[in-house]
């Protein structure tokens, strides 16, 4: 029965697809609609397949393929990412690569938001999911919820990811920073958030342990949290049903504020929590030690998530935005100073009685840095909140260099370590293929880090200096362009750290791949037990 | 050195929990994290005591210090402007060319035309004047509208060819291709005239019937040697200076499609000390005439 209704739902999904491709007002919109198409064609042919067979759900094994699938996007899309992130930072730098015959579709203007979504949502997004899945799996000795709603996860976000990355390149976007997505996808995207809260509460629900491992509140405040945040910021009214651009419900500084409210915490429990999550899990598995201290993650957990929800109107002080709202924001992104470095703490320290890893492990290595740039972009990021301090670094490089060394340094470092720790056991394997490659993979992602951040903020400094630099009758001393000839030199030291990184990428996808298909098997445990 | 581990420390007790074989050590916070968090506790409620902080219904707490972003930047916007407004008003009623002739009228003039030129004018025209295509160069003596103080004044006063003021400098080249006034081998021709006028190499029959195209269309405003006129903004062809490019390409797609070169005009945008400021910077740059 339930192959019944699946088969009428894909088959009008398909229907009303190609309506929608038919009738559209634009391109964006005409390529999505003709996506989805596919996209539920193909279900359908598949759930045509497959009608009436017998399909077991072992209840004692854990879904882990999932979680594989989860572990080849996220290394596939991490190396898209990082290619697209040279590519722009290549044409800053020369801004010819911006060719005349691709204008329009290859210009800065329009991989910019592709790049930053492949790197949040394609590379995160993916990674996070696929860690929840397989940490919440662990942590509750319990299959994963829901039959295969996991499956649907997995499917439905990538096919978000493929919606909004050929929307962008085609010119839709709802100009909202990493909320570039139009409504119909925006949609979407929370039809498939939904699946992922309810799976992950239904094993959370069903588990057979009786406390639940703070990783497990790390991955469940940020589930919630961008369910929230999703829908708030992007509330608009479609113009029209067939195309791609809409209204949106609020405007002028309530609508700025609302977006940064949405942009703060999508750092805050997108790119910290869930992660955090992640490196609640992976460190101590990795260190084989326990964790440092329940009572530092119960009250670094609940002051974070207390904390980060005010601190967005840091992104737009000395702006329409009152002078109280911004004061606000900046008081309590300073008090979120600790309780970020909470799990600085937390993580490193776990690794006392472990250090000796540190010689023989790259993989604890990497973990390692990986906290240690958390720790770093966690002070800076208060520091740049002040507002003093902000009025100098707003709008420059140094807030890209910040970014970038959170994203780079945390978010990518430990996604790699985790990477490195699943891929043996899911795909039952002794060893890494290489520990050697992973050395190298480690390396060159440290050195470019520090070559993106140090030039960053050499250039950031810079071009704040000179933008507010005035002579003593209060003119301004330097020209727009003379601060963009200025940076030239450390736009192709970034381009080259960038350049680094992504080699690192292509490494370590290598070594992955090479895990999997060269390395002997060992027989899998993949059985659902409780520790007692 | 032996490489064997000493025995560690005693760990602590743990919770009692495990979970897939991580387990919980009961360490309590670190001192020095919860005193440093503390800390940013008390100085937040300091902070928001002193600066505007707390929404109420129909507005927020002022802050003991009623300190305001907006009046702080006004303050500074004063204190330059009413230390200026003297200097300011003298650049106003001083005859432009006796600017130079005053060093600290001068000086300021050249400060204030300076950052001017760099905030509205340096987008096209380039920093320092150099120019682009399109865009002529400030900073040689080859003038479209005239290069004296007063000419270069009048140009940023009022624009060339814009729609917005009446007194904008204004003329329009035909389009002699795209509107049907010269056929191609005319075109081809007076292009070939051109290219000999200016001195480049060129194709010599044609560039003789192209004489007779251009003494038929194009004197009135280039000027029977091609020289140019500056009350119409016609640039003169007998030189090496091109605004849109000198080559055969280039002035045949000028003769085909005409160009249409335009400037805002700057009175209401910009006060009249800046409009002279900028004027006397511009003329400085290096053909002031």
């Amino acid at each position: 029965m339930w192959d019944y209704i699946k088969l009428a739902v894909l088959g009008l999904v398909a229907v009303l697809a190609a309506i929608a491709a038919n009738y559209a007002h634009d391109l964006a919109y005409q390529v999505n609609a003709l996506t989805a198409m596919l996209a539920a064609a193909i279900a359908f042919w598949w759930a045509l397949r497959t009608a009436g067979d017998y399909r077991p759900q072992p209840q004692n094994e854990y879904n882990d393929g999932v979680v594989r699938a989860g572990v080849i996007a996220t290394a596939l899309w991490g190396v898209v990412g990082f290619l697209v992130g040279v590519i722009i930072a290549l044409q800053l730098a020369f801004p010819s690569l911006n060719f005349e015959w691709a204008q329009g579709y290859l210009n800065f203007g329009r991989l910019r938001p592709l790049h930053t979504s492949a790197v949040i949502f394609a590379f995160g997004g993916n990674a996070l999911i696929m860690t929840a899945f397989y940490v919440v799996q662990r942590t509750t000795a319990a299959r994963l919820w829901g039959g295969n709603l996991g499956w649907f996860v997995f499917w439905g976000y990538n096919l978000f990811i493929v919606l909004a990355a050929t929307s962008y390149v085609l010119g839709g976007s709802q100009s909202k920073e990493y909320a570039e997505p139009e409504w119909h996808i925006d949609l979407w995207l929370t039809v498939v958030w939904v699946a992922f809260l309810l799976t992950f509460l239904g094993t959370l629900w069903k588990r057979k342990e009786p406390h639940i491992y703070v990783a497990n509140w790390f991955y469940l405040s940020f589930i919630i949290t961008i369910a929230m945040l999703h829908v708030v910021n992007n509330l608009a009214i479609p113009v029209s049903i067939f195309g791609s651009k809409s209204v949106h419900l609020m405007s002028g500084v309530q609508d700025a504020m609302t977006q940064w409210w949405y942009g703060h915490n999508a750092v805050g429990f997108f790119l910290t929590a869930g992660f955090l999550g992640m490196m609640y899990y992976f460190v101590p598995k990795q260190a084989e030690r326990p964790v440092y201290s329940y009572k530092l993650s119960i009250i670094h957990f609940w002051a974070l998530i207390f904390l980060y929800i005010w601190a967005g109107p840091h992104h737009l002080h000395y702006t329409a935005l009152p002078d109280w709202a911004s004061t606000l924001g900046m008081v309590m992104s300073i008090i979120l100073w600790m309780p970020s470095w909470g799990g600085m703490i937390n993580g490193l320290m776990t690794l006392s009685g472990a250090w000796d890893k540190l010689r023989t492990d790259p993989v604890i290595r990497m973990m390692v840095v990986s906290i240690g740039f958390y720790g770093m972009s966690t002070f800076e990021g208060p520091m740049m909140s002040i507002k003093s301090v902000n009025s100098l670094s707003h709008y420059t490089d140094w807030t890209i260099g910040h970014v970038h060394s959170g994203a780079l340094g945390w978010n990518g470092m430990i996604t790699f370590g985790a990477l490195y720790f699943l891929v043996p056991r899911l795909w039952g394997r002794e060893r890494l293929y290489s520990l050697t490659l992973v050395s190298w993979h480690f390396w060159l992602a440290t050195i470019g880090i520090v070559l993106y951040a140090a030039s960053m903020w050499v250039t950031g400094i810079m071009e704040g200096l000179m933008w507010r630099e005035v002579d003593a009758n209060g003119f301004l001393v330097n020209a727009f362009a003379d601060t963009v000839s200025a940076k030239f030199p450390m736009y192709v030291v970034r381009a080259l750290g960038g350049v680094m990184f992504l080699t690192g990428g292509i490494i370590m996808v290598y070594n992955l791949w090479a895990t999997v298909a060269r390395q002997p098997a060992r027989s899998a445990l993949t059985a659902a037990i409780p520790a007692e | 050195m032996s490489k064997q581990p000493t025995a560690r420390k005693a760990d602590p007790s743990t919770t009692g929990h495990s979970w897939d074989g991580i387990q919980e050590f009961d360490n309590p916070m670190p001192r020095w994290w919860l005193w440093t968090f503390y800390l940013t506790i008390i100085w937040g409620v300091g902070y928001t005591i002193a600066y505007p902080a707390w929404p109420l219904i129909t507005g927020a707490t002022p802050g003991v210090l009623e300190q305001s972003t907006r009046a702080d930047v006004q303050s500074e916007i004063d204190r330059f402007a009413s230390a200026n407004a003297p200097i300011e008003a003298k650049l106003d009623e001083t005859n432009l060319d006796a600017i130079k002739s005053d060093p600290a009228l001068a000086d300021f003039a050249a400060k204030s035309g300076r950052a001017v030129f760099n905030t509205w004018c340096a987008q096209c025209h380039g920093v320092g004047g150099g120019g682009n295509v399109g865009y002529p160069t400030l900073a040689d003596n080859d003038w479209l509208w005239g290069g004296t103080i007063d000419d270069v004044y009048t140009t940023v006063q009022h624009g060339i060819r814009n729609t917005t003021d009446p007194e904008a400098r204004y003329s329009q080249m035909p389009a002699f291709g795209t509107d049907g006034l010269l056929d191609k081998t005319q075109i081809g021709d007076v292009v070939q005239y051109v290219l000999e006028i200016s001195g480049q190499p060129h194709d010599a029959d044609k560039a003789g019937a192209g004489a007779q195209v251009f003494a038929d269309n194009c004197v009135a405003c280039h000027g029977e040697m091609g020289t140019g006129d500056r009350a119409q903004g016609a640039p003169n062809l007998t030189d090496a200076i091109w605004l849109y490019g000198g080559n055969e390409a280039a002035l045949t797609e000028t003769v085909t499609k005409a160009r249409f070169g335009v400037m805002p005009a700057w009175t209401g945008r910009l006060s009249e000390a800046q409009i002279r400021s900028v004027a006397y910077y511009v003329h400085g740059l290096g053909g002031g005439e």
